[in-house]
């Protein structure tokens, strides 16, 4: 059989949408807004052919397939190569690209160390950082904010929470680039990434290693968990490279989409600073907003059924994120960037048994920094045009230009 | 539908109709009601939609699901063997009349 990306290619069920379009392409990366659009319209389910792969992006159907980890495995990997068929990049992640019951012994661990209890405890460590970090750009006026202060404040904050003892920023922003850029096709982009692997991922691994970890941060946490007998001393590396692929670009995205969303619109700036009680929820309003991780996959693991059309075994399954958080059906006017919306439901940090573990932390550093922001800053001015990012997973931006002006 | 009723900390009684299938977090949301945040969405994540079942209905509601535990020692009020996320409390016609009370406080 030839694989197309990796996976088997499959033939849609009759009556299935088919629209030849390619998800990954830069143009629709840089600005996806017309494609979740379109996507939504061409029914509950589409096919597209360029890569043998079926779609979703209306909001229910998107959380459902998403959650539904019944029939959409993540064991045969959550981007178009099927573990199953190809060897993957690099071995398997044991709390992603894993099903029940490994899941759930994984995800305890890491639950348990990225509780919201644990989080308050980083709290003076990250409103601290996030303070100075403000102090200084203000100082600077006009900033480029995605290097000064999206990538700044967690490459800060984050190795210390986790207990590195070695700090390399871009490493570590430019491994999360990675993992997320091999979710999607065998393209330029996906390659130019992985062009550093070798140079990135054994740092990477080193950093992992218990010894390169101090005993009172996450990174210990889970090493108690091998001391116990619940993972092996393998395991629990894997698990704190966990930390690194999807804890550093993940929340670099989050603020500079938070900085985007905010400049863009002054008055929900003004709302914002108007009322503190607003931090929380308008960072979830930037998450639905923007959505950062914008398309993750599934495979069907047996045949089953998407509204109603049958799927067989095997098939990828992009779930367009997105185009669910952008969906009028569910929010009424999407394209509203409120900071009082509260929209609990949207899917940025997925759903189900698989929703991101590391949201707590997530919620934690921005709470910090729209914290510092609120009380120091009196306006948010573009300074430039913002440029994004394209990445077969996330929504980031390259570059934004902004001033602060303070109080 | 089955019908559900959230006593705030103050004691006002709100009642909602939802459906079999939805959570007893996600019928608040739905409904803006105030008392339960539900900050993660229902995966479990945080300890925002924390409710204590009426006693009368702890026997149909059932125990706590795995993780929750872990979870609701998160919570920001205090932990009883009432204690619920209400996200891992799915309506079922049997669940038609649940009460349940609301902490003072989420976050």
């Amino acid at each position: 059989m030839t694989l197309i990306e990796g996976h088997k290619p499959i033939t849609p069920a009759g009556g299935v949408a088919v629209w030849d379009v390619d998800p990954y392409d830069t143009e629709i990366l840089r600005d996806p807004l017309e494609y979740y659009a379109n996507l939504r319209a061409q029914g509950e389910l589409t096919y597209i052919p360029r890569y043998s792969v079926l779609a979703v992006g209306r909001y229910e159907i998107t959380r459902k397939v998403f959650s539904d980890h019944e029939n959409f495995v993540s064991s045969r990997g959550v981007g178009l190569n099927d573990f199953k068929l190809e060897d993957p990049w690099r071995p398997p992640s044991i709390i992603l690209e894993v099903d029940q019951p490994d899941h759930t012994r994984t995800r305890k661990v890491m639950s348990r160390a990225l509780s919201p209890k644990v989080v308050k405890g980083f709290a003076e460590l990250f409103q601290d950082t996030a303070d100075r970090l403000v102090d200084d750009l203000l100082e600077k006026g006009t900033i480029e904010a995605v290097t000064d202060l999206a990538e700044a404040f967690p490459t800060t904050v984050f190795p210390k929470a986790v207990g590195m003892k070695d700090v390399n920023a871009r490493h570590l922003v430019d491994y999360g680039a990675m993992v997320f850029n091999a979710v999607g096709p065998d393209n330029a982009l996906r390659r130019e990434a992985m062009r550093h692997a070798g140079e990135i991922v054994p740092w990477i691994n080193a950093a992992c290693a218990r010894d390169r970890l101090s005993a009172d941060g996450l990174g210990a946490m889970v090493y108690a968990s091998a001391d116990d007998g619940t993972l092996t001393e393998a395991e629990a590396g894997m698990l704190v490279r966990s930390f690194l692929s999807a804890g550093v670009d993940t929340t670099v995205t989050g603020i500079g989409n938070a900085l985007w969303c905010l400049s863009q619109n002054p008055d929900q700036w003004d709302a914002l600073k108007a009322d503190p009680k607003f931090i929380r929820p308008a960072f979830e309003e930037v998450l639905r907003y923007t959505s950062p991780v914008h398309t993750f996959g599934r495979t069907a693991g047996r045949d089953t059924e998407i509204a109603g059309f049958p799927v067989e075994e095997g098939s990828k399954v992009i779930c367009v994120l997105g185009a669910a958080n952008m969906d009028p059906e569910k929010w009424g006017d999407p394209e509203v960037f409120r900071v009082d919306r509260k929209p609990v439901g949207h899917v940025a940090f997925g759903a189900g048994i698989h929703g991101c573990v590391g949201q707590n932390i997530a919620r934690g550093e921005l709470e910090a920094v729209l914290g510092a922001l609120i009380r120091k800053v009196d306006r948010i001015e573009p300074a430039a045009e913002a440029v994004w990012r394209p990445n077969n997973a996330i929504r980031a931006l390259d570059r934004l230009p902004i001033t602060l002006i303070p109080n | 539908m089955v019908k559900v009723t959230y006593v705030a900390h103050d004691g006002t009684r709100t009642e909602l109709e939802g459906d079999p299938g939805d959570s007893v977090m996600s019928l608040a949301i739905a409904n803006g009601l105030d008392g339960i945040v539900g900050e993660c969405g229902g995966s479990m994540m945080c300890a925002t939609c924390h409710c204590y079942v009426d006693e009368d209905w702890q026997a149909a509601t059932g125990a706590r699901m795995d993780g929750e535990e872990d979870m609701l020692e998160s919570a920001v009020c205090e932990v009883t063997e009432r204690s619920r996320l209400s996200c891992q409390i799915t309506l079922s016609e049997a669940l038609d009349g649940l009460v349940v009370h609301l902490p003072e406080e989420q976050v």
